[in-house]
């Protein structure tokens, strides 16, 4: 026993998947301590928020300021102003005015300015341009001179008698501690369509798709186990009957079982065990049939006549003298179960058939979320990405501890 | 005295095993094979006859290393040769192995025809099926197997008539050595008889020159082969010929397994069977002295210390152990 | 010692131990029926040692089982000591098989290599009603059992089936043998897979078990000079039935069977010339 841990903890392969599944766990148990709270909270009003750290605009207008002259300050200041489509407008007036924009790189924010204030003039009407295009360049040149004017930016309150005075001055040298700040959010994954941070959904979501997973392979792996052991062992007529179920179940897709299942349950009954529950029922049948085959062997061993002789129980015979042999195989049945579990949920959710819930999520229904809400055509990546990444690496580590298992219980596939 | 067929000087090989606890399994082993001539190897199991088989083909592939020591077939030193040049070159044409579970080597898919074009158009690529369909059906037909053989599968075949098939295949090239790693251990007696008799037929029609046969049948051995070794952890420990070595012993480990013959002849109902107790040393730590020493009823402290080289006596037969010939045949009298 | 007893004992006055009458087996049904037992007799006596000598596909492994009570025949009747035997039910084939015990050919396939050896021997002592007796009690037994087939019982303890090589796992068996003491030994070809060394140590701790309980032994084995060695009696079995039975002296030095004088003539021999000029090409399959 001791021995087979130590090979079986020799295997790189076994050892990778290992280490990437149980950093997963990990992660799983350590982030809810540091973030605490209902991971389905809707903390944002709109929907997809991007990836990044959000500062309380409200704190910071009330923050203590300090003055920091930073000589890059202003390009940057415009450059993150200056869109990509106003560039290309810029361009366009330049080519109006017959301006040669050799050499010119749009994301050269200083030489772009320099060439915009040395040849716009608000007065020039270009023919054929628009009104809308021609006051759309007037903003910008309005924009593009403040910001470098870098005037302050007033804020104003009532007083007693309802007069605006100005309670603050912000200038473009004053800068604000984010230490100071009371509210500062970082969502690394943004927000999902309900205004949900992603990475503590997606968190909460793998623990309870592994623990689907882990439901659907004990049960598929419970009832595969008992059909084996009982068809191999006994024989005759309980073998016949056995397999003959087992040959049902194999004949029809067991992903078309699965969705006739839990569509006939109807939306109320399906929480997140139940489905996990249905998807070990339907996808029993190949380790039933494994153990099956593997018990036949074993059944004419003579050690298990020995224990035939010395009068044990048919119970004590499968458990002691049976079950040991095959404890290996059906880890590894057990382990691939686990991993087609997770994908059946994911599969089902994205179909709407998963399980209904609204307190906890699953990787498949964030999926389907980020679906629904057209996650993939307005670009919001960090929606649905991280998903399919997690659900890629669990089925990728359990397979490779598969592999690794596989590769020291059969020596013949030793490279 | 004949030429020369197989000569071995030396050789050492081992098995490297996962955790680098190498096995020596062949630890200085030294023989010729005469032409016309046939070696018996004995011992138990695990005492490295096998590994010695499969090392003299100078086929080395993981575990199996080769260490040193010189494989001359028929005056070609193959020992540094790389394994797939010996493929090429050697096996079959000069050397043919067949292995106790050869019969299970066949492909089913494929008729024992196949195998023989194979063989031989590994060695001869311009012969065409005509020519190579008369070669086989003759040699068949000489050896005594229906040439309605050639057509058949493998599957169609019962267990003896697939050993000698597989024989009458990989004999086809008329290697000058060939080498039968208990090629009749898995047969019933009848069958094994003809798979012997086959094979002597090889060797008295000239097909093969030369021939290593390695059993732990000791009665088979003897009537096989014209010489006998004892091996015993890797090592020889005794060699003559078959009848010196079974009548007359001389090393404590050859006396024990020849006391434990069994044969259905009269006198030996009721004989009392030698028995050697305890098992063979541990192969990756071999003992310094005598190998054998803490298994035998003669052993001395110096045993156990003392490297024990391979010492001659009598006409061409070599021992190996601490003790006089004359000493250790007067233990043996008085027992 | 055991010399005289084989020499001297007439076993035909012996009480009967095991008797067959019609004993037959077949498998499958209709176009594919296989006789493998075909309407063998025989009566094994107390004490007696009997090999049933046979090539493979002889049939000899299924009438072992049918012996051993892991089969039932399908016509016949199997007596155990005088009366028919009864294996109907789950505690009557318990109750049997206090009475046969068996040793197989692959001693490394006899032991569940997820216990310990101990457990082994233990579960014996268990079995014969000793689950109430104190731990010393138990422990001299089993070394009283190791002792007797030359193993240490210390050096047993805590060690699994694979730290143990296959001669001290066939004695291991013996020794389970010799605790369990039944009225019946059947060993399936016991040295088939041990070394020719420690086939000879196990055959004389055989003999000396025989000798010791009086039990009846039942040697199953292909190997017809291995039977003329150790039995008193010998069958030999060809094609599913017993073609020749008696004293091992008359039936191997005086083969009255064309089937036995074939197996004898084909055996290689030490004292006398190995006719290879016999061999029936037809005889084959």
């Amino acid at each position: 026993m001791k021995n087979t841990l130590r090979q079986v903890f020799h295997s790189p392969k076994f050892v990778a998947g290992f280490v990437i599944f149980a950093l997963i766990l990990l992660t799983m148990i350590i982030y809810p301590l540091f973030n605490p709270g209902n991971p389905l909270e809707q903390i944002g009003v709109g929907t997809f928020a991007k990836p990044g750290t959000y500062v309380s605009l409200y704190d910071a207008a009330k923050s203590p300021t300090e003055t920091l002259r930073l000589a890059d300050a202003n390009d940057k200041r415009i450059a993150s102003r200056l869109s990509d489509s106003d560039r290309v407008e810029m361009v366009e007036w330049f080519k109006i005015m017959n301006v040669s924009v050799e050499g010119l790189d749009i994301s050269d924010t200083d030489a772009l300015i320099d060439l915009w204030s040395a040849n716009y003039d608000p007065s020039v009407r270009p023919q054929g341009m628009t009104n809308a295009k021609v006051n759309y360049y007037k903003r910008l040149n309005n924009q593009i001179n403040e910001l470098r004017s870098g005037d302050s930016i007033l804020i104003a309150d009532y007083d007693d008698e309802g007069n605006l005075i100005e309670s603050k001055k912000i200038s473009s040298e004053d800068y604000v501690n984010t230490k100071s700040v009371a509210n500062v959010k970082f969502l690394p994954l943004g927000t999902d369509n309900f205004g949900r941070d992603v990475l503590k959904e997606l968190v909460s979501a793998t623990g309870t798709s592994i623990r689907i997973g882990l439901i659907a392979g004990i049960v598929a792996t419970l009832i595969g186990l008992t059909f084996g052991l009982l068809a191999g062992y006994v024989g005759g007529v309980l073998d016949d009957v056995i397999m003959f179920v087992t040959n049902i179940f194999t004949v029809i897709p067991s992903f078309v079982l699965l969705i006739l299942i839990t569509y006939s349950l109807g939306q109320e009954q399906r929480g997140a065990t139940v489905v996990a529950t249905v998807i070990g029922f339907t996808s029993w049948t190949w380790t039933a049939r494994s153990v099956r085959s593997q018990v036949i062997s074993l059944r004419n061993r003579d050690h298990v006549n020995l224990s035939k002789l010395s009068g044990h129980s048919l119970l004590r015979i499968v458990l002691m003298d049976i079950l040991p042999y095959i404890a290996s195989y059906v880890v590894m049945a057990f382990i691939l179960q686990v991993s087609s579990g997770i994908l059946a949920e994911a599969q089902l959710s994205l179909l709407g058939l998963g399980p209904k819930t609204t307190q906890v999520p699953t990787l498949g229904l964030m999926m389907n979320w980020a679906m629904l809400y057209s996650a993939h055509t307005n670009g919001s990546w960090w929606a649905y990405f991280p998903v399919i990444l997690v659900i890629s690496l669990i089925s990728f580590s359990l397979n490779l501890m598969n592999t690794g298992l596989d590769q020291v219980f059969n020596p013949t596939l030793r490279d | 005295m004949g030429k020369a067929m197989l000569e071995v000087r030396n050789l050492k090989t081992k098995y490297v095993t996962r955790f680098h606890e190498d096995v020596y399994a062949v630890d200085g082993v030294s023989f010729t094979i005469e032409e016309g001539k046939s070696l018996g190897i004995a011992g138990e199991s695990g005492c490295g006859k096998s590994t010695l088989a499969l090392s003299m083909m100078g086929y080395y592939f993981p575990p199996l290393h080769y260490i040193s020591g010189d494989i001359i077939i028929d005056g070609k030193n193959i020992s540094g040769m790389k394994p797939d040049d010996v493929r090429k070159t050697i096996l079959g044409s000069e050397i043919a192995y067949i292995p106790q579970a050869a019969m299970n080597a066949l492909n089913p898919t494929q008729k024992i025809i196949r195998f023989i074009e194979d063989v031989i158009r590994a060695h001869d690529p311009k012969k065409d099926k005509k020519e190579i369909r008369e070669i086989a059906a003759a040699r068949f037909k000489e050896l005594g197997l229906p040439p309605e053989t050639l057509d058949k599968h493998a599957v169609e075949l019962s267990g003896g008539m697939k050993q000698r098939t597989v024989i009458a295949v990989s004999t086809i090239l008329n290697p000058k050595v060939l080498i039968a790693d208990e090629p009749s251990s898995a047969l019933d007696v009848t069958s094994q008889k003809m798979v012997i008799k086959m094979m002597k037929e090889l060797m008295e029609k000239g097909y093969i020159k030369s021939m290593l046969f390695i059993t732990h049948e000791l009665p088979l051995l003897y009537n096989v082969t014209d010489d006998i070794m004892v091996m015993y952890a890797g090592q020889i420990v005794e060699k003559g010929t078959a009848q010196e070595m079974v009548f007359d012993p001389v090393h404590p480990y050859a006396h024990g397994l020849m006391d434990s013959i069994l044969v259905p002849e009269e006198g030996t109902r009721g004989q009392k069977l030698g028995a050697i107790p305890g098992a063979p040393p541990n192969l990756k730590k071999p003992p310094d002295g005598c190998r054998f020493a803490e298994r035998c009823k003669y052993a001395c402290a110096d045993c156990r210390y003392t490297a024990i080289p391979e010492k001659p006596f009598g006409d061409g037969r070599m021992y190996r152990c601490l003790k006089d010939v004359d000493e250790l045949k007067e233990v043996y009298a008085n027992e | 010692m055991s010399e005289e007893v084989r020499n001297n004992t007439d076993f035909e006055n012996k009480p009967l131990c095991l008797s067959g009458r019609g004993v037959t087996k077949i498998f499958g049904f209709g176009d594919k029926k296989t006789v493998a037992v075909d309407h063998v007799d025989f009566d094994f006596h107390e004490g007696e040692f009997v090999s049933i000598v046979g090539e493979s596909g002889s049939g000899k492994t299924t009438l072992s089982k049918m012996l051993l009570g892991l089969s039932n025949q399908t016509e016949g009747q199997i007596l155990f000591q005088g009366k028919p035997r009864d294996i109907s039910s789950g505690r009557k084939k318990k109750e049997y098989w206090k009475g046969i015990q068996a040793i197989f050919q692959d001693p490394f396939s006899s032991f569940n290599t997820f216990q310990k050896v101990d457990n082994v021997l233990l579960d014996c002592i268990n079995m014969r009603g000793g689950k109430s007796l104190s731990k010393k009690e138990k422990f001299d037994m089993m070394t009283e059992a190791c002792n007797f087939v030359n193993l240490k019982f210390a050096e047993l303890t805590n060690k699994y089936p694979f730290e143990l090589s296959g001669g001290q796992m066939q004695r291991l068996m013996i020794a389970r043998i010799f605790l369990l003491k039944p009225k019946i030994l059947l060993a399936d070809e016991p040295t088939s897979m041990v070394d020719a060394c420690s086939r000879a140590t196990i055959l004389d701790m055989l003999l000396n078990l025989r000798d010791e309980t009086g039990m009846t032994v039942i040697f199953i084995t292909h190997d017809i000079g291995l039977a003329y060695y150790i039995s008193d009696t010998v069958y030999i079995m060809e094609h599913g039935k017993f073609v020749e039975y008696g004293k091992a002296d008359e039936v191997i030095l005086q083969p009255k069977a064309a089937y036995t004088k074939r197996l004898i003539s084909d055996v290689p021999k030490i004292h006398e010339e190995w006719d290879l000029s016999t061999v029936d090409q037809l005889s084959e399959n």
